[in-house]
């Protein structure tokens, strides 16, 4: 994952599970991350998916287990796009 | 210009704006925090920043002023990631929104029991936004099997359904009702074969959705949504996102979700009674492309043809909220002999000035101007809303003036009709054809009182007003008009002398009466017969009488007056008279009438209980009819025979 697609999806999940985004690493987790319940998934996967205009396949969304898979899943989108 | 790099702005990126609201929300300053939250929300409509807004709004709701709105969502899809964003895009326009989502399809269940939640939780309004997949499921998933008769029918029970649940919510709630109405298949299940039938897939949905209206309009407090409408705005392809809806029965795809949040609030801003009661717009690059000032009436763009296209679809969308009662003012930093000439006489041009109930034009700044028309208007700053092409002066308004609603203008004015007619702040639930009427009498009023302000003297502006006079004997066809005028006029009124059609009538067959009315037009229209003279001859005292004298007040103060009193002195000196008199005779309510005689060189003769009788020498009087209005008199006839009054 790139550095800056890092930043911009942690920003991202600051404001979904409202944690302070230094409080945030590419190992958070739901596991780490108290608010990280479905529900939640479910809104973080819409906020990136409008964020970096992606779209998001259900098995997409199933590798999403920290905010490091997440900001890698987007690089390999948006490459993929390009 | 101010060097930039000496004084460098702050940082207003929305990722800066975050800390900056917490550091306001430590300090205790909430107001200048949500001030900050609504800025970020406008600037960034993410899903990412409406968690932030609303998270920060849930610890400011009770410690600044917002309205309560209490909103119920039942639903056959997942609504919930919606709600954050309807939250945020409430809280910018001052609601503070609280939501309740009912449980997966169970609405029906919701609405006939009186003991749910739905109605434990009181609120304001309902939505109810069902799928067509589940209000009609038959003709959504399985039409090609139906016979046309039991297309029909599932047609017929959806309806009812529709029926019992309206029906069942008005007698436990008097909440407001919004109920999605149906979306039709983007591609119908016999492709364009369904569109050669008014039973086809699409003819069905289209039908319950006729219906739907109906029943909604048989109830008070109900009302329709057109999703399908909402879903064609967006494109069909955009909106729907089909892995959301099988794996969260999410149907709507990222992007569109706040379009369904802001559907909402058009609803929702107007129960709210957060409303914009004016528009104030801008002229130069906002109601027609250029500079007037430096352009000139041919170099501004506005007509039927690219580019003046965009703006005059600006200005239909104008003339629509117009007619919806929504006041339009002008606001602009122009000359105003530049600014009128194109408003009166561009032949692009949608709107006139007819359609302006107030106008500031002069190099004030707008914020001044925009706190004076709410006062001309009579309305309060939070009623006024501001579109303006120019980021500066957007900014300076909302500084100034954060109660005023400051529509964010696209670059492009290809998208500037559609920004205006996306602002939920316009959107009406009811409309009256008497309110339409009344915007019209009230803008054509303010109108003139807007103008006036905007003269160096009184003169320039009775100039500018263009007024035409027809001053005529009464006749039978302004017999009824004439007596009504007596029997109604207060103010304006010297000796409030009431006479009956017949009365009038009957004095008009005397050689020695004389009654004229007195019709007036000006650029803004015409008035009508606004004003009534009577006088009458006394051969024994050499002198003519005036009996009756008064003027409607909707053209009180603008000469008018004049012109009609130096009609009867020069008609009572052409007699031979030597003197006109007149008595003044005081009510509750006359007073705009007190000083008229004195203020037109007569003089006091006598003064008793009833009032004070004043005289005019008639061959010293210099009184005349102002060269700034065109009177056309028509002379009395000679014989009162034919006098026409019955």
């Amino acid at each position: 994952m790139t550095a800056s697609t890092f930043e911009q999806v942690r920003d991202v999940a600051s404001d979904i599970f409202g944690v302070p985004a230094d409080k945030i690493t590419a190992d958070s987790s739901p596991e780490t991350i108290e608010n990280w319940d479905s529900m939640q998934h479910l809104n973080l996967v819409l906020a990136i998916e409008e964020k970096f205009g992606v779209q998001l396949d259900p098995e997409d969304i199933e590798q999403m287990k920290n905010i490091g898979a997440v900001a890698g899943l987007v690089d390999k989108l948006q490459s993929a796009a390009r | 210009m101010t060097d930039s790099n000496s004084n460098p702005a702050p940082d207003r990126s929305p990722a800066n704006l975050r800390p900056e609201i917490d550091r306001l929300i430590a300090e205790g300053a909430l107001v200048p925090a949500a001030r900050l939250l609504a800025e970020l929300w406008r600037r960034d409509p993410a899903s990412s920043t409406a968690s932030f807004v609303t998270s920060r709004v849930d610890g400011l709701r009770d410690r600044i002023p917002l309205s309560k709105f209490k909103l119920a969502i039942l639903r056959s899809f997942t609504v919930e990631p919606i709600v954050p964003l309807l939250r945020a895009e409430a809280f910018a326009h001052g609601i503070d929104l609280d939501v309740h989502v009912g449980d997966f399809n169970t609405y029906v269940q919701d609405i006939l029991d009186d003991q749910s939640s739905l109605y434990r939780f009181a609120p304001n309004a309902v939505v109810m936004a069902v799928r067509t997949d589940q209000a009609a499921p038959e003709l959504w998933r399985n039409f090609a099997d139906l016979s046309p008769e039991a297309a029909q029918q599932a047609a017929s029970r959806a309806l009812q359904s529709y029926e019992q649940s309206i029906g069942a919510f008005r007698k436990h709630s008097q909440a407001t009702l919004i109920v999605h109405s149906l979306e039709h298949p983007s591609i119908p299940s016999l492709g364009i074969l369904d569109d050669q039938s008014e039973a086809g897939q699409c003819g069905l949905i289209g039908h319950i959705n006729r219906e739907l209206r109906h029943i909604a309009q048989a109830f008070h407090g109900v009302y329709t949504l057109d999703y399908d409408a909402l879903v064609a705005r967006h494109g069909s392809e955009h909106w729907h996102d089909e892995r959301k809806w099988l794996t969260a029965r999410l149907p709507i795809a990222a992007g569109y979700l706040l379009q369904m949040a802001r559907e909402w609030m058009r609803f929702i801003v107007p129960l709210s009674g957060r409303i914009a009661k004016v528009l104030v717009v801008d002229l130069d690059n906002t109601l027609w492309g250029g500079v007037i000032g430096e352009d000139g009436m041919n170099g501004i763009n506005i007509g039927a043809e690219h580019p003046g296209a965009a703006y005059q679809a600006l200005q239909r969308a104008l003339l629509d909220l117009s007619r919806k009662g929504i006041l339009l003012a002008v606001c602009s930093k122009n000359n105003l002999e530049d600014a009128m000439e194109a408003i009166e006489n561009h032949p692009g041009m949608l709107l006139r000035a007819k359609h302006f109930a107030a106008w500031r034009i002069n190099w004030t700044d707008k914020s001044q101007n925009l706190r004076e028309i709410a006062e001309e208007l009579n309305v309060g700053i939070d009623a006024l809303a501001f579109l303006d092409d120019n980021p500066f002066e957007r900014e300076q308004v909302r500084t100034a003036l954060p109660e005023v609603t400051v529509i964010d203008l696209p670059k492009n004015p290809l998208d500037y009709a559609s920004a205006v007619r996306n602002c939920a702040v316009f959107e009406r639930l009811t409309l009256s054809s008497e309110d339409q009427q009344r915007t019209e009498m009230y803008a054509a009023q303010k109108q003139r009182a807007g103008a006036e302000q905007n003269f160096q003297s009184k003169e320039d502006f009775f100039r500018y007003l263009e007024q035409e006079a027809d001053l005529e004997p009464v006749s039978g066809q302004t017999l009824a008009r004439v007596a009504q005028l007596t029997q109604k006029t207060n103010q304006f009124n010297l000796t409030t002398r009431r006479y009956t059609e017949p009365q009038i009538a009957q004095m008009a067959k005397q050689p020695h009466w004389h009654i004229f009315s007195i019709r007036v037009r000006d650029r803004f229209g015409d008035h009508g017969l606004v004003g009534v003279a009577i006088a009458h001859d006394d051969d024994e005292a050499g002198q003519c009488e005036i009996d009756t004298f008064l003027l409607s007040c909707r053209v009180i103060g603008r000469t008018v007056e004049t012109a009609l009193l130096a009609h009867l002195a020069q008609s009572a000196a052409q007699r031979g008279y030597k003197r006109l008199v007149g008595w003044f005779l005081p009510t509750k309510k006359n007073a705009p009438a007190r000083d008229f005689y004195e203020q037109h060189g007569f003089e006091r003769k006598e003064t008793n209980a009833t009032g004070t009788l004043w005289a005019l020498d008639l061959k010293s009087s210099t009184l005349r009819c102002p060269d700034w209005i065109k009177l056309k008199v028509t002379e009395e006839p000679a014989s009162r025979e034919t006098t026409p009054a019955k």
